[in-house]
């Protein structure tokens, strides 16, 4: 009897590895190869050929990721010298250093796409490139401390997780590591925003009045609803959810977590629609959002102009490492 | 002063003992020492790992080439799901008397 498998010698193409695309080709034929496999799942990895549309989109969001790292840090920095205990400054120093460190990470993920840092860092102070909304905004109190590690974060990482299947492999596995290391920072708000909620009556007090001026913001961060087909970003699987899904993820898993300590969310409108599953809520302010991420929210200029600084205050580092003789 | 001589080192961690070394990511340094310095601030900084190799990239050798790596040929042979016995073993212990017994259909 002939083993069934020796019938078939040659394989189908699905069974090798689909890098065809890297063959010098005609661009168009080039081009096919790699939407093919991308729109099937494929992933893409640094020495990768790819187009230049699939490149600039990888790049652009990127960037606006790593910004966000970067830049997410300042409104925490102002509290580190006001931590209540000294296990709350041990935590959100930790917190600050992460976040940094998920700059650098996705910095160097841009970078090998083509950009230099140098070049990402201009473009940030000048304005030319964006960074979240959510971190435009004041910390007037610890409360807010516990509010954007907890639910900012919370928002963040519903989005974080669905970019860990990215097409681009390099950033797929750099969210892999940012999710792990955000899920501490959300125990760490959770746990901030739950001791305060059982606290003194200044306490729930305060912790109330920052859910209701973070509770706008949050509901802008994923963005305005936009058709899916529509997306390039969904169309090359850059990302994987639309701004509707993330943000009825993020509702579904916190609202309930967020009432449960008997706070009050500002929004009379939020309910669970029993027939379509799917939160209704007042609509974001949109027109906010656009203003804040232009840089014109209340504290954009002021986070900018510290960035500004403490870049020209390191640069004698940048100077140095640059300046000494390379080592073989 | 130009960024020329910054050039990517890639990071590759061992978990725990006896774990195989995984890569990590990358860092950008103009030499081993303060790229060995950026990988421990970035990949060990949790005590998540208990060893770091640290590599300019440009002496690390890539090959993905498919036809040397996924040659178009079968190679089932060189697996073990290549080998499906179950009816000639099936026939073998028929001949020896030793097939086993089939539930009896109701």
């Amino acid at each position: 009897m002939t083993d069934p498998l020796a019938l078939e010698p040659i394989l189908g193409p699905h069974e090798r590895g689909r890098t065809a695309f890297n063959d010098d080709l005609p661009h168009d034929e080039r081009f096919a190869l790699f939407e093919a496999h991308v729109t099937a799942g494929g992933k893409v990895e640094a020495t990768d050929w790819m187009p230049d549309e699939y490149r600039t989109a990888v790049l652009r969001f990127v960037e606006m990721h790593a910004n966000s790292e970067l830049m997410g840090v300042l409104p925490e920095r102002e509290w580190l010298m006001r931590a209540p205990t000294l296990r709350r400054k041990l935590a959100l120093t930790a917190k600050v250093q992460d976040e940094v460190g998920h700059a650098q990470l996705l910095y160097r993920v841009a970078e090998d796409l083509g950009k230099p840092r140098e070049a990402m860092f201009d473009d940030l102070l000048a304005g030319r490139t964006k960074f979240h909304n959510v971190f435009h905004y004041p910390t007037v109190g610890w409360a807010d401390v516990g509010m954007i590690a907890w639910l900012v974060d919370a928002a963040a990482i519903v989005a974080q997780q669905a970019l860990r299947d990215s097409s681009y492999a390099p950033y797929a596995r750099t969210m892999r590591k940012i999710c792990w290391e955000e899920s501490v920072h959300i125990m760490h708000g959770r746990d901030v925003v739950v001791t305060m909620a059982t606290g003194s009556s200044a306490q729930r007090a305060a912790i109330q009045d920052a859910l209701e001026r973070w509770w706008g913001p949050l509901m802008q961060m994923h963005g305005p609803r936009s058709p899916r087909e529509k997306d390039r970003d969904l169309y090359w699987r850059i990302k994987a959810k639309t701004s509707e899904e993330l943000r009825q993820e993020f509702l579904t898993i916190y609202v309930p977590r967020i009432r449960e300590l008997g706070l009050v969310i500002p929004d009379p409108d939020l309910a669970l629609d029993d027939a379509t599953r799917e939160w209704r809520y007042a609509e974001p302010d949109w027109d906010e959002l656009r203003r804040v991420v232009t840089n014109h929210g209340p504290m954009s200029e002021a986070r900018l102009a510290f960035r500004r600084h403490a870049r020209d205050e390191t640069s004698w580092v940048r100077d140095t490492i640059l300046a000494s003789p390379r080592a073989a | 002063m130009t960024a020329a001589s910054l050039e990517p080192w890639e990071v590759f961690r061992q978990e725990k003992e006896g774990a195989p070394m995984q890569h990590g990511g990358s860092v950008m340094a103009p030499d081993a020492e303060l790229a060995t310095h950026y990988a421990r601030e970035l990949f060990g900084r949790r005590q998540e790992s208990v060893r770091l190799w640290v590599v300019r990239r440009a002496d690390i050798v890539d090959l993905a080439d498919p036809d040397l790596l996924q040659p178009p040929l079968d190679r089932s042979f060189k697996k073990p799901g290549g080998y499906v016995m179950r009816d000639k073993l099936a026939a073998a212990r028929e001949a020896s008397g030793q097939a086993k017994p089939r539930a009896r259909s109701r």
